[in-house]
């Protein structure tokens, strides 16, 4: 699928750190609108080995804040086209996508939710619990009696998509147009020197060797702070693992795409039949992809409130990414204090859905250096202005 | 199970216990100018390695410092502030 290299060059125009989704997007977007084609991507694993392969593929645009919600849109418009431009199939399945709501506080949410996405132009609105009970006929509604489903936010363009062919179909798009992808590359330090307006990136260093580029992509989601480190940033970042499980296959029967904040669950089926079934952030600091049992019993019993008749149904497999975590649960993107040194990070368990306008944003900020005005809201420095940006519609966040 | 040691109730597992973060120490908000202040509200130490941090027993409210590995998840040691503190520990 792609060109294998056997060695590195000594430089590149652009290096970007981490083969994931977004990584690769910002490597395709560089390649093919900005006719930036000597791009090196690094990825110390496999395509994808990250989060990118780690999540609940959901993709929705029913965010809270105007920044999130213009910014997710446009991730939903292009996601619509990757199919057809990357001649790959995506698997992208439109469902609906129902948050529930099982108080009169979340329905209350729910409803300014509905305006502000509606205000922008998004397919949203609050329905009653008749509703939801139309679409998915085999959940109990009462939730055995102590959270009963009052209503819920209906977004009818929520979807999901395979997540694996989304990196690939982006590395297949960027190695076609030139751009080289190096698997197993590890970036071990970042070399800066002055050229006499403060820091700037000379070279990075590899565990294949040295190379000189002026300009570096900062990609890696739970990595971020070991490569801010490198370059002597600080951060509010903070790593938490966020955990999934998937269920044995089983006969179709859930349309739709399902989360209830309250019960701390989503769910999807899948093309497969399988259950893929999230919840929220793990409550502690770690930097491992370790899977505990607290987590899967928790999940099952939430799940059986809302479905009874899957207590028969198997859990095939159970996983984790380190998620990057922002205090205002919005992303961390653009420029940074060190000349040459970009960072999409901060995308937490919400990165996958903005996969593509990521790509797209970050490709115009590397090659003019200058943030994209979709991305000005998720700026670096926003924390020591004061100005944060308040995204309380991300996922796998209590509200 | 993963079991953590309160210095009060001895182990008990670990959904009985609430993170309360690194242990650091708030620079006097009279002479902290707005960037050295934005840097302890908002910035953290997210490297893996090991740190004191304040984790609370929340059955009995006991606050508490535990020593942890955070590439790892290894619980090192846990003890009473006062304790801790009279052990010499530095506050980063």
């Amino acid at each position: 699928m792609f060109a294998r290299h056997d060695r590195l060059k000594s430089s590149y125009d652009i290096v970007i750190i981490g083969g994931g989704g977004h990584g690769l997007a910002a490597a395709y977007y560089l390649a093919r609108d900005h006719g930036i084609r000597d791009i090196a991507v690094l990825e110390k694993s496999y395509l994808g080995s990250g989060n990118t392969g780690r999540n609940t593929t959901i993709i929705r645009s029913n965010y809270l804040t105007p920044e999130g919600v213009q910014f997710y849109d446009e991730s939903l418009r292009l996601w619509r086209d990757l199919s057809q431009d990357f001649d790959l199939n995506l698997f992208y399945s439109t469902r609906g996508h129902f948050t529930l709501a099982h108080t009169d506080a979340a329905m209350r949410t729910m409803r300014w939710r509905a305006e502000v996405n509606k205000h922008y132009g998004i397919a949203s609105e609050a329905v009653d619990s008749q509703a939801v009970r139309e679409a998915m006929p085999m959940m109990d509604i009462t939730c055995g009696g102590h959270a009963p489903v009052l209503g819920a936010l209906y977004h009818a363009p929520g979807a999901i998509a395979r997540h694996d062919a989304v990196a690939w179909g982006y590395g297949r798009g960027a190695d076609r147009r030139g751009a080289e992808i190096h698997q197993h590359t590890e970036v071990v330090a970042i070399e800066l020197e002055d050229r006499g307006s403060g820091p700037c990136v000379a070279a990075v260093i590899t565990n294949r060797g040295r190379i000189a580029t002026r300009k570096v992509l900062c990609a890696v989601a739970g990595h971020t702070p070991r490569l801010l480190a490198m370059v002597g940033l600080r951060s509010p970042i903070y790593v938490h693992p966020l955990q999934a499980m998937v269920s044995e296959p089983i006969k179709p029967w859930l349309d739709p795409i399902v989360v209830s904040a309250s019960l701390h669950v989503y769910v999807s089926q899948s093309a497969r039949g399988e259950l893929v079934m999230g919840a929220s952030l793990d409550p502690y600091e770690l930097h491992s992809s370790r899977s505990t049992l607290d987590f899967a019993e928790s999940l099952a019993g939430h799940m059986l409130e809302l479905f009874p008749f899957l207590s028969d149904v198997k859990v095939n497999r159970q996983w984790a990414g380190m998620a990057d975590m922002t205090p205002d649960f919005a992303p961390i993107m653009g420029l940074t204090p060190v000349g040459g040194f970009y960072v999409d990070s901060g995308w937490g368990t919400w990165g996958f859905k903005a996969t593509p306008v990521c790509g797209k944003t970050m490709s115009h900020t590397v090659a003019s250096n200058e943030a994209h005005p979709l991305i000005r809201g998720f700026s670096f420095d926003r924390f020591a202005r004061y100005a944060l940006t308040g995204e309380k519609g991300a996922a796998s966040v209590g509200h | 199970m993963k079991l953590m040691t309160c210095p009060i109730n001895g182990p008990r597992v670990i959904s009985e216990f609430a993170y309360g973060g690194e242990v650091r120490s708030m620079p006097d908000p009279e002479k902290a100018d707005d960037a050295a202040w934005a840097d302890y509200v908002f910035n953290h130490n997210s490297l893996p390695a090991v740190k004191a941090e304040w984790w609370c027993h929340t059955p009995s409210g006991v606050w508490f410092i535990a020593e942890r590995d955070t590439a790892t998840d290894t619980i090192l040691r846990t003890s009473l502030y006062a304790i801790w503190r009279g052990q010499g520990q530095a506050v980063s």
